[in-house]
Order: C-alpha cells, then structure tokens, then sequence
C-alpha cells in the first residue's frame, strides 16, 4: 500500500496542474459572461415599470445558480477534461500504466484518485472567483456602458438575497468536479491502440463528461431547488 | 525460480496459449523465442500479472502468484523488476526520477540513500551522467539501459524483459543483451526474455523455450537448438541466409 503523505503529495500536485492552471481560462470566461447578461438583460428590459436594479438581481441568480457552476463546468470539461484523458491514454498505450501494476502500484488508486480529489477540492473554488467575477464583470459593463448606476447595480445584487444558492452552487461543483474527473479518467485509462485513439479518447472523454454534467444539473436543481 | 503450469489463454475464439509449461531457473537467464504471433508477449504477461490466464498456474519459487490474494500478488510484484518493449519511462520525469520512482512509490529510504542506489544502478548499466535528461532526449538503447535501471532498483529478485533489443542497432542490442546477462548472474535473479532475436539466442541463451502455436514444442539450450530436428524450430533458427550458410558450412 503506497503511503498517505504519497497520495497527499500527488493530490497537491494534481490541484496545482488542475485547479490553478485553469485560473486564466476561468477569469476570461466568468468576466465575460457576467458582463454580456448585464448588457443582454438591459436591452430585453424595455418596460419602464422594472427598476434597474433587476439587472444586478438577475446577474447574481443567473451566475450562482447557472452560470458559474455549469458554463466553468463545460470550460472545465474541455480543458481538464480532455488532458485527463490524453494523459492516461498515452500513458495506457506506452505501457507506463502496465510498468505501475509491475511494480505492485495500484494504477488506478495512483493516477486517478489524486485527480478525482483535485478537481473536487478546487473546482469549487473556481466556482467561486467564477461567481465573484462573473458579478463584477456585469457591474463594470453596466457601470461603463450607462445601463445601471452604482448604487442601483449593488443594490440589485443584494436584495432578496437567497443564501441558499451559494449552497447550491458549491453543491452543483462538487459534483460537477467529480463527473469530469471520473469520466475523462475512465475514458483516458480504457484506452487501447494507438495515437488516433488517444485523440478520440479525449474527444470522447469532453463529449461525455458535458452531457452528464447537464443531465445532473436538471437532476440537481430538480432535487435541491 | 518461476515454474508455470499447463498456461492457457484465448482471445475470443482464438487460442493463443495451448497449456505451456515450463520452469524458469534462478541465476540464467532464461528465453522464451518464437515467431511473432506465438504468444511469447501473452506468456509473460501472464507470469507477471499483467492478463489474467484463463487456466493454469504460476509459481514464483514456491509462492502461487495467480491464484493468490491482492495482497500476496502485490508482496511478490514488489520484487519484479521488467523492462518494457518501448522502456515505458515516465516521459515527464527525468532518468534519475524515473529510476527513483519504485524507491519513492514503495520505500521509506531517506533521500542521500536513494540517490546513492540509483547512481549506482545508472553507473551498473553505463550512463553515469545522464541524471538529469528527460526520456525524449535520449537514445533508444539508454531508454532501455534505463529501464534496466528501473527494474533493478529496489533489489528485485525477477527481472522479465520483453524485446529487449527491438528497434537497435546489432552493436547496441548486443551491449543490452550482455547487461542482461550480467545482472542476472551478479545478483544471482531469475530473468525471463521474451524475443525473437536469433542474436539475442547466441548471446543470452542459457536456457531457451520456444513457442510455436501455442505450445511449447522445445526447450533446451543454445549449445543443442541447432540439432533439435524439430521442422518448426529449425525454419525459425536458420530464417535467414547467414545461419543457414553456418549450419551447411558445419
């Protein structure tokens, strides 16, 4: 049995690869997409009886209960997930995973565990500066672009505060951490044959892990909202 | 020593190992050869674990290693050393990782003594500096001597190499061949070479099996393959035309 601090040590090194590696992807993205609901719910807002403030209001629930655990997820998907894969897979096809098991290493316990428990750790994480920028990124646009004023952008996003939704969000990554990492892994480690398949294992691998994380995300907000 | 008992194995419909048996001695280095397609590559994948046999037994001097528990089968792999057909180095560790790795992974050594059992491992095969190169920047043959390294590192008392010299120059796979044969005898191990390299027979060849459709149609040394008069294994020794002069010449 390797020891703890071994799979300690590795999981550490996974959260760094993964987790911290994604952060620029996670900050294009999450600004981006904050900044393009203020601006589309402003310009489909054309009745003067809505205040302002709703623009602030629908950012924040759009971004806690859809879009920073879920759109990251697809980001996520397409960047971990498909280097899960390839990494697994070519190690599968060059024999380095066969050279583990030789040495009495339990592979899958070696290489995936650490990943699985990476992701889990710090894609929440990602979800949070994911939600956290994706609101300012619809404050900065609303503020710069003259839709919503200062005052009226944070006090949209404080009224009718559900703390809930944090809770929901968080929930949603963890799971979300885990189909990623289980299904690439899987796709990466059944690899068989050559370079071709180790592409359509990655492929195969983002394909995959997408559709489960929008199928436990209509299961998720069935069950929990 | 490793003494195997009536192997078989199919894929499918296709049976590729027929009831092998066969005993591996301690101290040689021992050699299973055949045509491509024989099943050399499934046989010692199923010694070491890697495919599951569909019948038969493994003895790893004494110990039944395929019909044991997790726990005994990993005990007995930790004293397996193998050198991979292609090196199946860690390609984002450096040769000094790479050969510390089964240190690492399976002891509690402190760091100055691992680094001392892997420079001696990497001065026993030959490549003294090259610590700190990645796998992609060496030759194909320090590959293996790497993976040698590997395999030896932490003590093992079987060493199972498959191919050893596929894809070298004659000069080279000769270099290989001979470290094989020495680590064997120094460190008194059972070795098993899986190869269809007639050179690799005149060099290493302390006790020979040979496969041929499955079975096990001989066994003996490299002093008596010439005058087997078996069809199968004379076709397979004497393929090409310099040892076909040899034996006419005889």
């Amino acid at each position: 049995m390797e020891s703890f601090s071994t799979y300690a040590r590795l999981t550490l090194k996974e959260a760094v690869s993964i987790g911290f590696n994604s952060i620029f992807i996670v900050v294009i993205v999450s600004t981006f997409i904050g900044a393009v609901t203020s601006l589309q719910t402003a310009y489909n807002m054309i009745s003067p009886l809505i205040p302002n403030y709703v623009i602030s209001l629908i950012v924040r629930d759009m971004t806690l209960l859809e879009l920073a655990p879920t759109i990251t997820a697809i980001v996520i998907a397409g960047k971990v997930g498909s280097n899960i894969a390839g990494e697994l897979g070519t190690m599968k096809i060059t024999e380095q995973i066969d050279a583990l098991e030789v040495m009495g290493i339990n592979p899958s316990s070696y290489l995936v565990l650490p990943k699985i428990l990476a992701l889990m750790i710090t894609y929440p994480m990602l979800v949070v500066l994911a939600g956290f920028l994706s609101i300012y990124g619809g404050y900065l646009t609303g503020i710069f672009t003259g839709v919503i004023t200062e005052t009226e952008y944070i006090y949209g996003i404080r009224a009718d505060f559900n703390p809930y939704n944090i809770t929901f969000a968080l929930v949603k990554s963890v799971v979300f951490a885990f189909l990623i990492a289980s299904i690439a892994s899987f796709k990466g480690y059944y690899t068989r044959g050559g370079a071709y398949e180790v592409g359509q294992a990655s492929t195969s691998a983002v394909t995959n892990a997408c559709i489960a994380i929008l199928l436990a995300d209509y299961l998720l907000a069935q069950i929990l909202l | 020593m490793i003494e195997i008992n009536n192997i078989h194995k199919s894929f499918g419909s296709n049976e590729v190992l027929k009831g092998v048996s066969g005993t591996f001695e301690q101290g040689k280095t021992n050699l299973i050869i055949g045509a491509s397609g024989t099943g050399k590559s499934v046989l010692l994948k199923i010694i070491v674990g890697l495919i599951p046999p569909d019948e038969g037994e493994i003895f790893f001097d004494g110990r039944n290693f395929n019909q044991s528990d997790r726990d005994v089968k990993t005990e007995i792999r930790r004293e397996v050393g193998m050198l991979f057909q292609g090196g199946a180095l860690f390609d984002s560790l450096t040769v000094e990782q790479n050969v510390q790795f089964p240190l690492d992974v399976l002891t509690k050594m402190p760091q100055d003594e691992k680094l001392d059992r892997v420079n001696f491992c990497l001065k026993r095969v030959g490549l003294e500096n090259t610590n700190n190169k990645l796998p992609s920047e060496i030759s194909g043959g320090m590959k293996k001597r790497v993976g040698i390294a590997r395999a030896i590192v932490n003590n093992s008392k079987y060493l199972f190499c498959d191919e050893p010299n596929s894809g070298l120059d004659p000069q080279t796979a000769s270099k290989v061949d001979n470290l094989i044969r020495e680590i064997t005898e120094e460190f008194n191990i059972t070795t098993i070479v899986v190869t269809h390299d007639m050179n690799s027979v005149i060099e290493i060849g302390e006790n020979i099996m040979f496969l041929h459709k499955g079975h096990k149609v001989w066994e003996g040394t490299y002093d008596n393959i010439a005058h087997s008069n078996i069809q199968a294994l004379d076709e397979f020794v004497f393929a090409n035309k310099l040892m076909r002069r040899m034996k006419e010449n005889q």
